[in-house]
């Protein structure tokens, strides 16, 4: 039944009490029950109130997603799970840094490119930049695409923040 | 402030005195020593010397089970911790109130690889419920009670407090347990009353129906045991239950179906797999009870009482998913079906009767007696009959027994069957024993065992000696690893690798050796004595009944096969197991 349904990418944001082991128990569960984390986030968000807002990427058949929310939500330290790929109309993006190292005509098509997507330089050398690129995660897939043949180095990405539209908390 | 202030040890006491804790199950060490010492200078908590500390956490669910209490456990760090963790799993597994007390090395020493150190939060992080660990003894009042609040409300489960050993010495303030609200755990008890209503119409309209009931009832406590047998009788419908959900509902009741599941009876899987409308209160299709997940009572609406969110939809889609507590949502449902003067279907439920007595003339628990060798189905309904006039209470091991003892062993209440269902642990059955004798002094405890399992647990004998708890061990002893014989007779030709329960002690001797009784039963003809005698006994007793080597429990749904698809004893001659049943356990 649930292995004939087709797998969908659903962004999780969880509202969690900062305490000690939290990321962990998140983090535990989806290891221990086999799911996917495309990508995880968390910082705290509020500090008199000690909460820490997780933001995870994950794919599932719909039953299974179901299953993520249900299982976050029966975690203790947990005041709320929302799932911003459903429930309601929301904003992603993700930052990411990308170094590229060379000289001559490559560097010059690789700045050229980083206008095209808005990236920033934030560091640069005779023989390298470092690139700053926001955007939804499949944009910065584009970019780093691009640098790979132009001497792309490394890479650092912060996974993917979300938050839904309007005026309403979480 | 100053008058307040107490040390953490102090502060242990207190909060669960608080708590109303009068027992606890424990085992000293270096790292717990401050609270033993606090222990010896109070009266108001019975502590319990156990022998190992799984038998500690298995003590603890036997009290927990048999009273509807959290149980409580007090262990030493490193070895003391790692050996409570079966017992945690169990817990978890079975949904058993625990609140586990560890010690920890201190504070200052964390992260050091001292000596007895392990990362105890870090282990039971996936068998506990929740766990803390405590680094001041200022928070340790506020996580004490917030520890009991976590594992006794919403689905329960067993929780560790991990307390280092600087922390007991340190001071600091108490606060009792009227000043602790949890920040953010706030399970749902009352169930939606339109998802109820819905429910109801389904039930009321209902041709073929059949309630599948499980330890969710038990757990809610006395008071849904009592709404559930007032529903379904005045409904009218079959009801069967999990392993887990056994005493919920009279076994002599003739809508009782017994035991649903891989051994569960004909008619209750048969009435499972054709129903139209299932109506499962807090059980929660459990691989052991669905069997095959695609052929699992294909052609019904499903109707699904939990506590647990997470587990509706899990496994088996649901079409009513009501989130609450048994108790409460039981009561809806009755006080709804009153108002709306709602009646069953009366000529579809006769014929769903007529249907379901062709399936009980089946009498799939039947078994051949012989005049040499005691059955082991045999010596469980001895032991039933000559035990029934007393409170009895019955825990077992797990294997061969511990099916026959759920098939052939009714219970009338609930709270009085404890097994370990979900994790399926050998040697949970004598310390459990312990445990539930500690709670009922004078009741009859039984511990239905096997000869292999109650050797993982057999030291805790020793503890029912000291504490002079009369449990009586009912050894099935068939020389085997019966059920896992039973699986390679299946699956694998008969090739019985290493399920031979070779060197074997004398049980008797063994008995003498504990300062118990030990009493042999070899030939039909000595049982009903030998039993009588067992009961009659005011200590601790081991009974060792020798019964048929081979004899199988049936009937089974082997794995990956269909309610409908059950091997029954009388023809299970040369049945086996399909390749893709072969993968599962
Ligand atoms: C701790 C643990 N180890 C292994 C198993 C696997 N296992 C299940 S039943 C069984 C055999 C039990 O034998 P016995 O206690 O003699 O009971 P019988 O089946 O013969 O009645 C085993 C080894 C288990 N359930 N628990
Ligand atoms: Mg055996």
């Amino acid at each position: 039944m649930s292995t004939d349904e087709k797998v969908e990418r659903h962004t999780i944001a969880i509202l969690v009490d900062n305490e000690a082991g939290v990321l962990a128990r998140v983090v535990g569960l989806f290891s221990g029950r086999g799911y996917n984390i495309e990508s995880l986030t968390v910082g705290e968000v509020d500090q008199a109130e000690h909460t820490s807002r997780i933001t995870v990427v994950t794919a599932g058949t719909p039953m299974v997603i179901e299953q993520i929310k249900a299982q976050l939500d029966r975690l203790v330290p947990v005041h709320k799970v929302m799932d911003l790929t459903v429930e309601t109309n929301s904003v992603e993006r993700e930052m990411a840094l990308v170094k590229v190292a060379g000289t001559g005509e490559r560097r010059v098509e690789a700045l050229r490119l980083s206008d095209a997507f808005r990236a920033r330089v934030i560091d640069t050398t005779h023989t390298s930049f470092v690139f700053e690129v926001t955007g939804t995660s499949s944009k910065i897939d584009a970019f780093i695409g691009l640098m790979r043949p132009l001497g792309l180095v490394d890479v650092s990405r912060t996974g993917v923040v979300a938050i839904a539209r309007g005026p309403e908390a979480m | 402030m100053a008058a307040h202030e107490m040390t953490g040890a102090e502060i242990v006491i207190k909060a669960l005195v608080d708590q109303g804790v009068d027992t606890i199950f424990g085992y000293p060490g270096g790292a717990v020593l401050p609270i033993y010492d606090a222990l010896f200078q109070q009266n108001n908590i019975r502590h319990i010397l156990v022998r190992h500390e799984q038998g500690a956490v298995h003590a603890a669910e036997g009290y927990a089970r048999s009273t509807g209490k959290p149980g409580v456990v007090l262990v030493t760090s490193g070895p003391g911790a790692t050996n409570a963790v079966t017992g945690l799993t169990d817990a978890l597994m079975d949904s058993i109130p625990i609140v586990c007390l560890t010690g920890q090395v201190a504070t200052h020493l964390i992260g050091s690889d001292a000596f007895q150190e392990c990362d105890t939060v870090g282990i039971t992080r996936h068998c506990t419920k929740h766990n803390w660990l405590v680094k001041s003894a200022p928070e340790l009042a506020r996580v004490m009670h917030e520890a009991f609040y976590v594992a006794t409300h919403g689905r329960p489960g067993p929780v560790v407090i991990d307390i280092p050993k600087d922390v007991q010495f340190q001071k600091g303030e108490y606060a009792g347990p009227q000043n602790v609200v949890h920040r953010t755990y706030r399970p749902k008890v009352k169930g939606d009353i339109d998802k109820i209503k819905e429910a109801v119409d389904l039930i009321a309209n209902a041709k073929k129906p059949v309630f599948y009931t499980g330890g969710g009832v038990i757990n809610s406590g006395n008071l849904a045991s009592q709404l559930l047998r007032e529903f379904v009788r005045l409904t009218g419908y079959p009801i069967t239950s999990t392993l887990m959900g056994l005493g919920a509902y009279p076994a002599s009741d003739k809508q009782w179906l017994g035991m649903l599941g891989m051994h569960g009876t004909f008619e209750a899987n048969n009435a499972m797999h054709d129903c139209d409308v299932l109506i499962n209160i807090g059980a929660r299709f459990d691989d052991r009870v669905t069997g095959r997940l695609d052929a699992f009572a294909p052609n019904s609406k499903k109707i699904h009482v939990d506590i647990d969110a997470s587990s509706i939809n899990k496994n088996v889609r649901i079409d009513v998913g009501i989130v609450g507590d048994c108790a409460h949502v039981l009561e809806d449902m009755l006080r709804i079906w009153k108002s709306k003067a709602r009646r069953p279907d009366k000529d579809a439920l006769a014929d769903w009767w007529k249907q379901i007595e062709t399936w009980r003339g089946r009498k799939s628990l039947s078994f051949k007696t012989s005049e040499d060798v005691i059955k082991p189905q045999q010596a469980i309904q001895r032991l039933y009959e000559l035990s029934k006039h007393r409170e009895t209470y019955i825990t077992t091991e797990v294997g061969q027994h511990q099916m026959w003892a759920a098939q052939h062993f009714p219970f009338e209440e609930p709270k009085h069957w404890m097994t370990s269902g979900g994790l399926g642990t050998m040697g949970y059955g004598l310390p459990a024993a312990v445990g539930v004798q500690i709670a009922h002094p004078d009741a009859l405890v039984i511990d239905i065992a096997g000869e292999a399992s109650i050797q993982m647990c057999m030291q805790e004998i020793s503890t029912a000696v000291q504490f002079m708890l009369p449990v009586k061990i009912f050894i099935l002893n068939n020389e085997y690893m019966g059920m896992v014989r039973q699986w390679q007779e299946l699956l694998h030709e008969g090739r019985y690798s290493h399920s031979y329960s070779d060197s074997l002690p004398d049980f008797v001797k063994l008995a003498e050796a504990y300062g118990a009784t030990g009493i042999r039963a070899e030939k039909p003809s000595e049982l009903d004595a030998a039993i009588r005698k067992m009961i009659e006994t005011p200590g601790p007793v081991i009974f060792d009944c020798m019964v048929d080597k081979f004899e199988n429990c049936y009937p089974m749904i082997p794995s990956g096969a269909a309610h409908n698809e059950m091997i029954l004893g009388d023809d299970a001659e040369g049945a086996t197991v399909s390749e893709e049943g072969k993968m599962l356990v």
